[in-house]
């Protein structure tokens, strides 16, 4: 990492103020002007949620060297606990009406709810952590795979159904929207409030990377020997962690929840946590800002910008070969070029810094100048 | 009854592919997370191919594609990264994974295809009393006969005493002059032809192949591979045909009035935990531990 | 004298091969003391069961007069062990290198292991983790502020003795060798200890760096009022700065005593086929 003077230090702040200035305005902007089935707003609400998700699983594996793929179970309790304990009142009965009496009968305020999603996502991990986080690296991964897939059939287990719903989908569930309704804010579209629960959780990871503990897991992740020789216990921070990650986790499934408006098992499969991994892999293994960025762009490309791929027309270009499926061909065509020759992925180890942004641009000019004379300079030779 | 005969030939299904897993593991250290699909890429293109020419075309046909693409995948996705840390072949072979899937998709248009009836295979016999069909009884033989022949190239051939010398020290036999790019396209052609037997078999007891038709078993071998001692080849497949009686005899089970059914998959998983926890070398693997 | 770190009748055995054999030894206070040994002789496997690497299958040993590891045959050991002192210890009791360090033992190792992706700072730094009296919640939020700038100081402060303070935003890896060992040592010292375990500090030096490596260890001791003891090959070394040598080969003690009386003694000599009082 760069060592930063402090005369830019206190450049860098200040950049930073006046780039998430700028941010908060152009997305209360959004919010206020467009509708919320805008493809914009879809975009931003799930690449919060993502975003929250990658981070969490880039502290566990880029930041901790832990090759855990349990993060799709995770966030399947999640939403769960959020979708349970979530349910309009009015229509609870409807919902549950193929599992019997639900035995959840009150609404839990959104805020409230989430953190229990977390919290109960943080549990079950606790658990599942005293037996895995022994094992070695790609032991690791098949048994926190196992663990994921085993959380979903239990709770699709009908002899559950009056809490979960079995197989059949929890829906009404509480929103922004729903929760606003009638105040003034009911014509937004409800991109802050994603916003602002990714900010947080994301704000948290970055500092816990930044505090002496962050320092222990990447010494784990550097030299297991050699950390535990410098006094780390690791079973205890592996499982700080583990326990970490999967309270984020949990969050970001319980968002999902607020996102859709109804939970079911179906979505969180071992896939998603490739497809969480993958992102990871894109943004930089280790750098928080290359996952905030690759989780907008990986959200953006697939839900909007190659959506013309999968419906004939992309580009301008109609073909026949654009139909359902061509789009996430060419995706899995582009992370496979990231995995294979941008090993790094968009940011590498290092982080984004505004300042940083605001040289670049500074530079630009100097520096197409520089090439443009270089370009001379060899056409004279 | 039916359950048993069921999960014998399950078992075996799981065998052959978890010999592709097991052998990839013991040369590459690798969890070879694409072989689950290239399993379900062989069932797609044999749906493909016995419409356009006649069976006995048709399946050598399926063998030799899938050699060819489990081959490809290795030269493409796993061979530049031979230097690399573990952790990115790993998050390749997942991306490789993802990417047949998609392909598939794309390919099927996201329909379920219809399995091609094989005349004989799919007609039905009665032993035991239980009527069952005769890949049911063909799989347990032919498997122990394809791992028969597996253990005798390993044993007696060049390239198998080659695989051996990798896959106790990659680097050392390197140096001793084997060719390591031989030996792991070997691995692969060996990995992905009995992958494709399996996939026949495994097939022709279900009526249609999905994208995602190769990940359930895929894992499941996956799990029989370390059940059994990852990296040795006869512990995949006592552990394969362990795993495929267990789970389905545990549909068989009910406790108290209910039915394990819906845990048959689970269970499997649950195993391997287990296994990890208390034996993670599995029932004939080595224990290797770290030198400081 | 202040004993630090007391071995009783350590033995090691892997399945039928007996590494260390009933090894006693003893290390007190302000001490510099070397084990030594030919190739295979068991000084690592020794350095690994007093780091808690390994459990040592019979024997005790003792920090500061208090026990810390012991350990008895057992399991297939009981049937197996052909050491000595059998039933004579009962306790078992194992630490994991982590506790030890909490201790005040802190290791170095053969292959450099430093933290790779770190800079020297940030690698000294992080061992100052295990002395924090902040918890998760206060570290993340930043809360410790105090202690951390505390941290940083004496990290700087550290780094400014040992001398790699002009270094110290240098990615530890890309430092020359030499200076590598220094910074390993460095890290070792930001854990505070009383007994510095050394294991084969010069391994791979050329004889100016080893000579350079001697003086900074006479001097870490000094500064840092610190007990040492380390397993070396270089004979220079272990001859010029320790105050006790203890010799073994097979496993097994075969002297002990100061440096001219290890250079004299005839079974030394033996065991190493008469090369002792050269360069290895």
């Amino acid at each position: 990492m760069k060592i930063l003077s402090p005369a830019d230090k206190k450049k860098n702040t200040v950049c930073n103020l006046i780039m998430f200035a700028a941010l908060i305005a152009v997305l209360i902007y959004i919010d206020a002007t467009s509708l919320s089935v805008d493809m914009i707003v879809k975009v931003l609400q799930k690449g919060c949620v993502y975003a929250i998700v990658v981070v969490s699983m880039n502290l566990l594996n880029g930041f901790t060297g832990l090759f855990s793929l349990g993060q799709a179970g995770f966030m399947l309790i999640g939403a769960y606990m959020y979708s349970v304990f979530s349910v309009d009142n009015a229509s609870r009965e409807m919902v549950y009406s193929f599992s019997g009496k639900p035995v959840i009968n009150f609404q839990l305020p959104i805020i409230v709810a989430i953190i229990l999603a977390g919290l109960a996502a943080a549990l079950f991990s606790f658990l599942i952590g005293l037996p895995v986080l022994k094992l070695k690296s790609d032991y690791l991964a098949i048994a926190t795979l196992g663990f994921a897939e085993i959380l979903r059939t239990i709770i699709q287990w009908d002899k559950f159904g009056r809490v979960t719903n079995g197989s059949f989908p929890i829906s009404q569930l509480n929103t922004f929207k729903a929760r606003l309704a009638d105040t003034a804010f009911a014509k937004m579209s409800f991109v802050i409030p994603f916003f602002i629960v990714a900010v947080i959780c994301i704000g948290i990871i970055t500092l816990m990377i930044h505090s002496t503990y962050g320092r222990a897991f990447k010494a784990i992740r550097d030299d297991e020997v050699a950390a535990e020789a410098m006094g780390i216990n690791l079973a205890k921070h592996k499982m700080i962690s583990f326990v970490t990650s999967s309270f984020f986790a949990g969050i970001g499934g319980a968002l999902y929840a607020v996102f859709v408006g109804s939970t079911n098992a179906a979505p969180f499969t071992s896939a998603l946590t490739y497809e969480i991994l993958l992102i990871v892999v894109i943004g930089g293994i280790g750098s928080i800002t290359g996952s905030i960025l690759a989780s907008f762009l990986y959200i953006a490309s697939q839900e909007w910008w190659l959506r013309g791929l999968d419906s004939g027309t992309f580009m301008g270009i109609t073909s026949p070969i654009f139909r359902n499926g061509f789009r996430l061909v060419v995706f899995s065509v582009i992370i496979m070029i990231f995995v294979l020759f941008f090993r790094n992925g968009i940011m590498g180890d290092r982080e984004f810094s505004s300042l940083g942004i605001y040289r670049a641009i500074k530079n630009l000019p100097g520096k197409i100048a520089g090439k443009f004379k270089k370009s001379k300079a060899e056409v004279q030779e | 009854m039916d359950y048993l005969l069921a999960g014998i030939s399950v078992g075996g299904q799981y065998a052959l592919i978890a010999i592709g897993y097991t052998m990839v593991y013991g040369i590459l250290r690798l969890i070879n997370f694409a072989h689950g699909d290239i399993f379900m890429v062989a069932g797609l293109i044999m749906v493909y191919a016995t419409t356009a020419m006649p069976l006995y075309l048709s399946i050598p046909f399926v063998l030799l594609v899938t050699v060819i693409i489990g081959v490809t995948i290795e030269r493409v996705a796993y061979k530049p990264l031979r230097s690399a840390p573990r952790m990115s072949v790993m998050i390749s072979a997942i991306g490789v994974s993802y990417t047949l899937q998609n392909i598939a998709l794309y390919a099927t248009g996201g329909l379920a295809k219809v399995y091609p009836t094989i005349p004989f295979l799919s007609n039905t016999v009665k032993i035991f009393g239980a009527t069952t069909k005769w890949v049911t009884v063909i799989t347990p033989v032919l498997t122990i006969a394809l791992v028969l022949g597996l253990v005798a190239i390993i044993k007696f051939t060049k390239i198998g005493i080659a695989m051996r010398a990798v896959s106790k020290d990659f680097e050392t036999s390197q140096l001793m002059g084997v060719k390591i790019n031989r030996v792991i396209s070997m691995t692969f052609v060996i990995g992905s032809f009995l992958a494709a037997v399996g996939s026949i078999l495994y097939f022709s007891n279900y009526p249609s192949v999905v994208p995602t038709s190769g990940s359930m078993p895929g894992l499941k071998s996956f799990v029989a591979a370390v059940f059994g001692g990852i990296g040795s080849i006869p512990g995949a497949v006592v552990g394969a045909f362990i795993i495929g009686i267990c789970e389905n005899l545990i549909r068989a089970v009910s406790i108290g009035g209910v039915s394990l059914t819906p845990f048959s998959d689970a269970f499997t998983f649950a195993l391997l935990i287990v296994i990890l926890c208390v034996k993670p070398s599995g029932l004939f693997g080595e224990k290797v531990t770290d030198k400081v | 004298m202040e004993s630090v770190l007391r071995l009783c009748d350590i033995t090691m055995q892997f399945g039928g091969v007996i590494a260390v054999n009933n090894l006693s030894m003893e290390v007190n206070k302000g001490e510099i003391v070397a084990l030594i040994g030919p190739n295979g002789a068991g000084k690592t496997t020794a350095f690994n069961a007093i780091t808690g690497v390994y459990e040592p299958t019979n024997g005790a040993i003792y920090y500061k007069d208090k026990l810390v590891i012991s350990n008895k045959p057992r399991g297939k050991m009981k049937k197996l062990y052909a050491g000595e002192n059998n039933g004579k210890y009962h306790t078992v009791m194992s630490k994991t290198p982590d506790k030890l360090t909490k201790l005040g033992m802190a290791r170095t190792f053969q292959n450099i292991r430093l933290f790779k992706s770190m800079t020297v700072f940030e690698n000294v730094l992080t061992a100052k983790h295990l002395r924090r009296k902040s918890n998760l919640f206060t570290a993340t939020f930043h809360l410790n502020y105090k202690e951390e700038a505390k941290m940083r100081a004496e990290t700087l402060e550290l780094l400014e003795l040992v001398d790699l303070l002009d270094v110290k935003d240098e990615l530890a890896t890309s430092l020359p060798y030499g200076k590598q060992r220094k910074l390993e040592i460095a890290r070792a010292l930001a854990t505070n200890p009383e007994l510095l375990l050394l294991d084969e500090p010069a391994a791979g030096m050329n004889p100016q760096e080893t000579e350079e490596l001697t003086e900074f260890i006479r001097t870490v001791r000094e500064k840092f009022d610190i007990t040492i003891l380390l397993i070396e090959h270089h004979m220079n070394l272990v001859m010029d700065i320790s105050d006790r040598i203890y010799v073994i080969d097979f496993g097994k003690e075969i002297a002990e005593g100061t440096p001219a009386e290890i250079q004299s003694n005839q079974k030394v000599i033996d065991a190493y086929l008469g090369v002792a009082e050269e360069d290895e």
